[in-house]
């Protein structure tokens, strides 16, 4: 692959940076819970279904401790104390307490040895179902072998699962690699997650556990049919991100938009809130071998791609570090970045290159997620096939692995299967016909491209360095990313975030941790 | 060469009145004979005269896509259509400055927001944004407009709080979701609640978005309604004329 000479000794700098910024909200997300979190252990642990008006159960249980102040010591706490003094399993407790039959605070405690006891057996067998998850989705690679990269990546969002399910089915024997299907517009602000299969949304489909594996059976059954293992992705970024990586753990999902830098700046979600369960919620997917994917990308359609090309590498390696620290390893890693430059610049698409090939070098075993033109399409579907692409050249040209197709009517409606099959048909073609042109080029030294790509990285060495002196908060106050400003003080919710108490438990993080690390694997 | 007729308008293609058109669709049957003649009937509904179909492609193993070329003779009287636009003359950013220095002669506090659950902020962001768009910088940059963007998902209870708290002058709502009409839901719930708070008149309500039109922004109770390619100056030049006329109506 034709590759653009970069400045090697600004890269490692970069990484000590984001390492140094990275790490200090580490130690605020260290002694904090959330609900969101203590609602994801629940949910590891198998607890589902609703109450008689309709709560999902993790939302009662950690609402019943949360109302008494205790949830600092962590759900599992009074789980545990339960099961000892009832002998009786998660969801017959979970029932008593929703009926208000049982008051978790009252239960006598007994010690942390014999809470750890009781409940490790438990967490055990759920962490080994969801390690066959993942032994599952290996037998499909060894059977169909390793999917080639740009893999293509298209979205389905009718509102109704049965309606994704023939639409997901379609695209994949159309050639789609990956299937996305997007929630409902505004799932990722509410604090809880809907329950069972769902057949209304607006502008997508509620993400719940049973419409995942409603989908997964679907794309196991075509995935079978075309020879190809299909992946399947949602969302956990938003208020519910360690609930949904835990859903998505269980159903066998393969990818998840995960980013809490996401959340606290388009959907205004507190920063602390969204740092505390990103860690959770990643290393879950770790836990999973499931691939995240970041949201830089999104920083390009509010803020100009040409001027603030270095907020979204700085962002990436920021990205990388917050992975690392939840044991998500490179390969796991879906880092964004987009093609959002204006179509009217002249030599644009030489930027775009620079920006992509960059990204590739600094990344080389990220699977990166590049994301198509959304901000510069028009209702003129003709030339949007045409920025498409241009778009499909840039990717194939500086070989990304997740390739979101761009759809000739982003801005027009959410994509008709003929829009999906054009898409398909016009990245297959430029993908063929190019397939390895990059190996048969190379880079002018010290040419336009090279230029731009050095200046890029030091700008976002520069940016880097200021927020690590002043910290990731304060640089979100002043807006350093997507020209979005937000207070560490305020944003979605902030309520719902808990200092540690002593004897604080979350052993489903800790066993999980233990084994990613490569320690003790409780077998 | 012939004379347009204004009074029996067909579609163009190379030769005045040979009412050429193309037409794409996928339909839920198998791509074979009977799929073709299939979307021939379905272009002929349309009213379609001779159509082609020149290309057909399985999309799936029961759903086939169409592109079908014809003609459409059946001609629209065009001096009869009757268009609600907005009618304000677009003023460039220094007029609008100066016209609010002359007529207004105060700060306008204008507030924005894609509202509801929609998570869309390019809209907004266009009007709003000191940078604006494609060159057509946003009413912060404005001399004279006090602008506050609030962003996405912004709740219709917030925004019309937000609104009262720095008494603006005007407001703009950005709504760019519009499956199953969840659009309509929300702006008719914004007016509804201005209402109830007795807002309403106190400010110049207004909707923006690629499905917005200004009939359907009136119909819905707001000043008015801009779609696609309206940029901060057409935004601005309707809300500093109108507001000029409601203060002077006021005195």
């Amino acid at each position: 692959m034709a590759e653009l000479n970069i400045n090697l000794d600004i890269v490692k700098e970069c990484r000590t940076f984001a390492h140094i910024i990275a790490n200090d909200v580490q130690q605020m997300i260290d002694c904090h819970t959330t609900v969101a979190v203590e609602r994801a252990i629940l949910r590891i642990l198998g607890v589902d279904g609703v109450d008689q008006y309709g709560v999902p159960l993790p939302n009662v249980l950690v609402t019943h401790i949360e109302e008494k102040g205790l949830l600092g010591k962590g759900i599992l706490w009074f789980l545990g104390n339960a099961m000892l003094e009832t002998h009786r399993s998660i969801n017959e407790i979970a029932d008593l307490v929703s009926k208000g039959m049982l008051d978790l605070s009252q239960v006598k405690e007994h010690t942390k040895e014999a809470v750890t006891r009781v409940l490790e057996p438990i967490i055990r067998s759920q962490l080994d179902f969801i390690k066959t998850n993942v032994a599952k989705r290996n037998e499909f690679y060894t059977k169909f072998g390793k999917p080639k990269s740009p893999e293509l990546y298209v979205i389905v969002a009718t509102g109704n699962i049965y309606e994704d399910v023939i639409q997901a089915k379609a695209a994949a024997r159309q050639g789609a690699d990956i299937i996305a299907i997007i929630r409902s517009t505004g799932q990722s602000l509410l604090d809880y997650v809907p329950y069972g299969a769902t057949t209304e949304g607006f502008g997508g489909t509620y993400a719940t556990q049973e419409n995942f594996k409603i989908m997964r059976s679907a794309l196991d059954e075509v995935s079978n049919e075309c020879g190809r293992y299909i992946k399947l992705v949602n969302y956990a970024s938003g208020l519910c991100m360690p609930e949904i990586a835990s859903m998505g753990a269980l159903e066998r999902l393969d990818m998840m938009l995960n980013d809490s830098l996401y959340g606290i700046l388009f959907r205004d979600i507190n920063m602390k809130r969204t740092f505390i369960d990103q860690y959770f919620s990643r290393t879950i997917n770790a836990y999973a071998d499931i691939i995240i994917n970041t949201g830089e990308d999104n920083y390009l359609t509010t803020a100009d791609a040409i001027e603030e090309a270095h907020t979204v590498v700085a962002s990436q390696f920021i990205n990388e570090q917050f992975a690392l620290l939840a044991n998500l390893k490179e390969e796991l890693q879906g880092l964004g970045h987009a093609f959002e430059i204006n179509p009217q610049i002249k030599n644009g698409f030489l930027y775009e290159l620079a920006s992509a090939q960059l990204s590739r070098q600094l990344f080389p075993k990220s699977p990166l997620k590049y994301m198509p033109p959304t901000k510069f399409m028009t209702g003129n579907i003709f030339k949007g096939q045409v920025q498409n692409a241009l778009f499909n050249v840039a990717s194939t040209l500086t070989n990304q692995q997740i390739h979101l197709l761009g759809m000739m009517t982003e801005a027009i409606h959410t994509p008709f299967m003929s829009d999906r099959g054009h898409a398909i048909a016009n990245a297959k073609y430029v993908f063929q016909t190019m397939q390895d042109l990059s190996s048969e080029i190379s880079y002018k030294q010290g040419g336009m491209i090279e230029t731009r790509a050095n200046q890029v990285l030091l700008e976002a060495h520069s940016l880097l360095k200021r927020i690590s002196e002043i910290g990731l908060f304060h640089a979100l106050e002043q807006g350093m990313f997507a020209n979005v400003k937000r207070k560490p003080t305020q944003g979605k919710g902030l309520d719902h975030v808990h200092a540690k108490m002593d004897g604080y438990m979350n052993l489903v993080l800790d066993m999980m941790k233990e084994e990613l690390k490569g320690g003790k694997t409780y077998e | 060469m012939s004379k347009v007729n204004f009074k029996r308008i067909v579609p163009y293609g190379d030769t005045l009145d040979d009412g050429k058109v193309q037409i794409s669709f996928t339909l839920p049957v198998k791509a074979d004979e009977q799929g073709i003649a299939c979307a021939k009937e379905i272009a002929k509904k349309m009213n379609i005269t001779s159509p082609e179909v020149v290309h057909q492609e399985a999309l799936d193993q029961d759903f086939s896509y169409y592109i079908v070329y014809g003609s459409l003779f059946s001609g629209v009287d065009y001096t009869s259509i009757k268009v609600d636009k907005v009618t304000s003359t677009a003023m460039s950013m220094y007029e609008i400055e100066e016209y609010i220095e002359t007529q207004i002669g105060r700060n306008i506090v204008v507030v924005g927001a894609s509202t509801g659950t929609d998570a869309h902020t390019v809209g907004i962001d266009a009007i709003m944004n000191m940078k604006g768009l494609a060159g057509n910088y946003g009413l912060e940059r404005y001399k004279g407009i006090t602008a506050y963007n609030l962003g996405s998902q912004v709740e219709n209870e917030a925004f019309i709080k937000f609104a009262k708290e720095v008494k603006a002058d005007v407001l703009l709502v950005s709504q760019t979701v519009t499956q199953k009409d969840v659009h309509v839901k929300n702006l008719t719930n914004l007016i509804e609640l201005l209402d109830a708070e007795h807002m309403r008149q106190d400010c110049l309500v207004i909707v923006g978005g690629p499905r917005i039109s200004n009939e359907l922004a009136k119909e819905l109770g707001f000043d008015a309604g801009f779609g696609v390619g309206k940029y901060a100056q057409d935004v601005a030049s309707f809300f500093v004329v109108e507001l000029a006329k409601k203060i002077k109506e006021e005195a």
